[in-house]
């Protein structure tokens, strides 16, 4: 029997923390580590007789997140009570919105959206160990601060196939989000949260397959690793035979292991009814408009325009579009003199990044986005070399400062014309006797050696055209 | 007609420990509210929303302005057990 191949469907649900400045349905104020149980009142206590008042600014929020993914707004939403048992819902029901949510549809790049609804977030409990009273791991500590706090989910539909393409979709989302000022979108500190539906089929298939549920994965890496490591596993279990368990799990990125979270069925019966201390939301224009007017340009538009009006390449346009930090210090670099705008954009999105690391914001270094602009201007008017203006960037990073200062006080300035250059090329040649000879014998390929050793003679402020040319000039070729 | 086995599992997402009693009690009782509600379905409802609201109120929402939260030992006066300044309570996991 011929094995089958297998294609992952995945989709995504993320709950977004908005940045209001006041819980969802409670005026305290949103809580950002402060000590436990001190941004609480009755009503996110879930204290009896009191009454829940939505946040109009996260509803405004969540009309710019709708309108931002293209989505149909609903002229009349209504909240629903999620009801569970858990100690992180004082209520005994999550206000949440279920068959009337705030938006529908939409799609943000090759992602469709089903739906974004608004709810609140759970408060946060502590798993203790023995205390004096009770035994080990039996107790909870629950701190209130983080319930309550407004909550945008957006689900997405099952258009993802693979690992990879999770995660840089969720990136396009969080820059998107980031633009929109609606979230602090932290994956680390849980303002980002998300979950994964994956189920597999055989290629070619329409038919959905038992899907499973991945619960909050907290930084790119582990989305990635997370869903692969799920997709492998009911595979797995296909091949062998057997057949997936539609159940939700947990991936432990320290052991790559997979466990079952909530293994009682009942849990998933919530009985949605509607809230009835909640009114329905109906969407006025004036509500819409403000919201239109508060949307900022977003990735997509943004990448859209470094192609067409900066003639960027498509890969230079997405990266400084989807970080959106990069393209910030991007556009003020530019803006500061004459550069040009691909060789600004190559050294932003490959050296720069490459030194400040992983998800920095060049922003915060040391390196003055003019600095840099004169650095790639210098290099574009071949008074610095590729290779010395790697070393000044090394320089602007550590200590910050002036280029052309650097340049000078370093001695990085480009060797200049032939009468420089001339006789270092004859040392090289000199020294390189057998590499000479297979020269002169037309093998062009060693060329390297001569040039390298130039370039180290002269800490590589040498212009490799220019050494090439000198070559060929002195061996009479 | 509601049977004893809905009654008990409504009866434990609920929480709710019933007697033997309790549960054919409310096994009656309940068949006779859902028989009550069957007679709905025999009026002709096509194109009528379902009510969710008795009240014709729309968008009573409240501008994002901080309030003052609860002193601490005020929200944890009347919690059952505390510790480290948190509700203590039996853990979920157990």
């Amino acid at each position: 029997m011929s094995a089958v191949e297998y294609e992952p469907v995945i989709g995504l649900e993320i709950h977004v923390q908005l940045s209001t400045r006041t819980k969802m349905f409670c005026g305290c104020a949103l809580s950002f580590g402060e000590p436990p149980n001190t941004r609480t009142c009755p009503v996110c206590l879930g204290l009896p007789g009191t009454l829940p008042v939505a946040n109009a600014e996260a509803i405004h929020y969540g009309l710019m997140i709708g309108m931002a993914l293209g989505c149909d707004l609903a002229p009349r939403s209504i909240f629903h009570r999620k009801n569970y048992f858990y100690p992180d819902l004082p209520k005994g029901y999550q206000i949440s919105q279920y068959d009337e949510p705030l938006c529908r549809g939409g799609r943000l790049g090759d992602v469709r959206i089903h739906r974004v609804h608004l709810e609140e977030d759970a408060a946060k409990l502590v798993h203790v160990g023995a205390s004096g009273r009770l035994h080990a791991s039996d107790a909870s500590i629950v701190d209130f601060n983080r319930g309550g706090t407004p909550l945008a989910e957006i689900v997405t539909e099952p258009d993802v196939r693979s690992a990879e393409q999770a995660s840089e979709w969720l990136k396009l989302l969080r820059t998107t989000l980031r633009q929109l000022g609606v979230s602090d979108v932290n994956m680390e500190e849980g303002s980002l949260r998300c979950d994964a539906n994956i189920s597999v089929r055989p290629v070619g298939t329409k038919e959905l397959g038992t899907k499973t549920e991945l619960k909050n994965m907290n930084s790119f890496r582990f989305i990635e690793r997370g869903i692969k490591a799920e997709v492998e596993r009911q595979i797995g279990i296909l091949r062998d035979g057997g057949q997936v368990v539609q159940e939700t799990l947990h991936y432990d990125p320290t052991t790559g292991a997979i466990t079952s979270l909530r293994s009682k069925e009942e849990a998933h019966d919530y009985r949605y009814f509607p809230e009835p201390d909640l009114t329905p939301v109906s969407i006025t224009q004036a509500m819409l408009d403000r919201a239109r007017e508060a949307l900022p340009e977003l990735p997509a538009a943004r990448e859209a325009r470094f192609k067409d009006e900066l003639g960027l390449n498509g890969e230079s346009a997405r990266l400084l579009a989807w970080r959106a930090e990069l393209g910030d210090y991007f556009e003020s670099a530019l803006s500061s003199n004459g550069v040009e705008a691909q060789p600004l954009a190559n050294w932003v999105t490959n050296e720069l990044v490459q030194r400040l690391g992983g998800d920095a914001d060049p922003a915060e270094s040391k390196v003055e986005p003019s600095a840099l602009a004169k650095l790639v201007a210098l290099v574009g008017e071949r008074k610095v070399t590729q290779g010395a203006a790697k070393q000044v960037l090394d320089k602007l990073v550590a200590e910050g400062g002036d280029p052309q200062a650097i340049v000078e006080a370093e001695g990085l300035g480009a060797v200049g014309g032939a009468d420089e250059l001339a006789p270092v090329v004859a040392a090289a040649l000199e020294a390189n006797p057998d590499i000479a000879e297979r020269l002169r014998g037309g093998d062009m390929k060693p060329i390297g050696v001569i040039v390298g050793h130039v370039m180290r003679e002269t800490k590589g402020r040498a212009d490799g055209g220019e050494v090439t040319r000198l070559v060929r000039e002195q061996l009479g070729l | 007609m509601i049977d004893r086995e809905q009654v008990l599992h409504v009866a434990r997402l609920a929480r709710l420990e019933l007697s033997e009693d309790e549960v054919s009690r409310m096994s009656s009782e309940l068949s006779k509210v859902l028989d009550h509600i069957e007679k709905i379905s025999a009026l002709d409802l096509d194109g009528v929303p379902a009510t969710t609201h008795v009240v014709e109120v729309e968008n009573a929402l409240r501008p994002d302005e901080p309030r003052p939260s609860l002193p601490r030992e005020v929200a944890l006066a009347s919690a059952p057990a505390t510790q480290d300044d948190g509700f203590l309570v039996p853990s979920p996991q157990a």
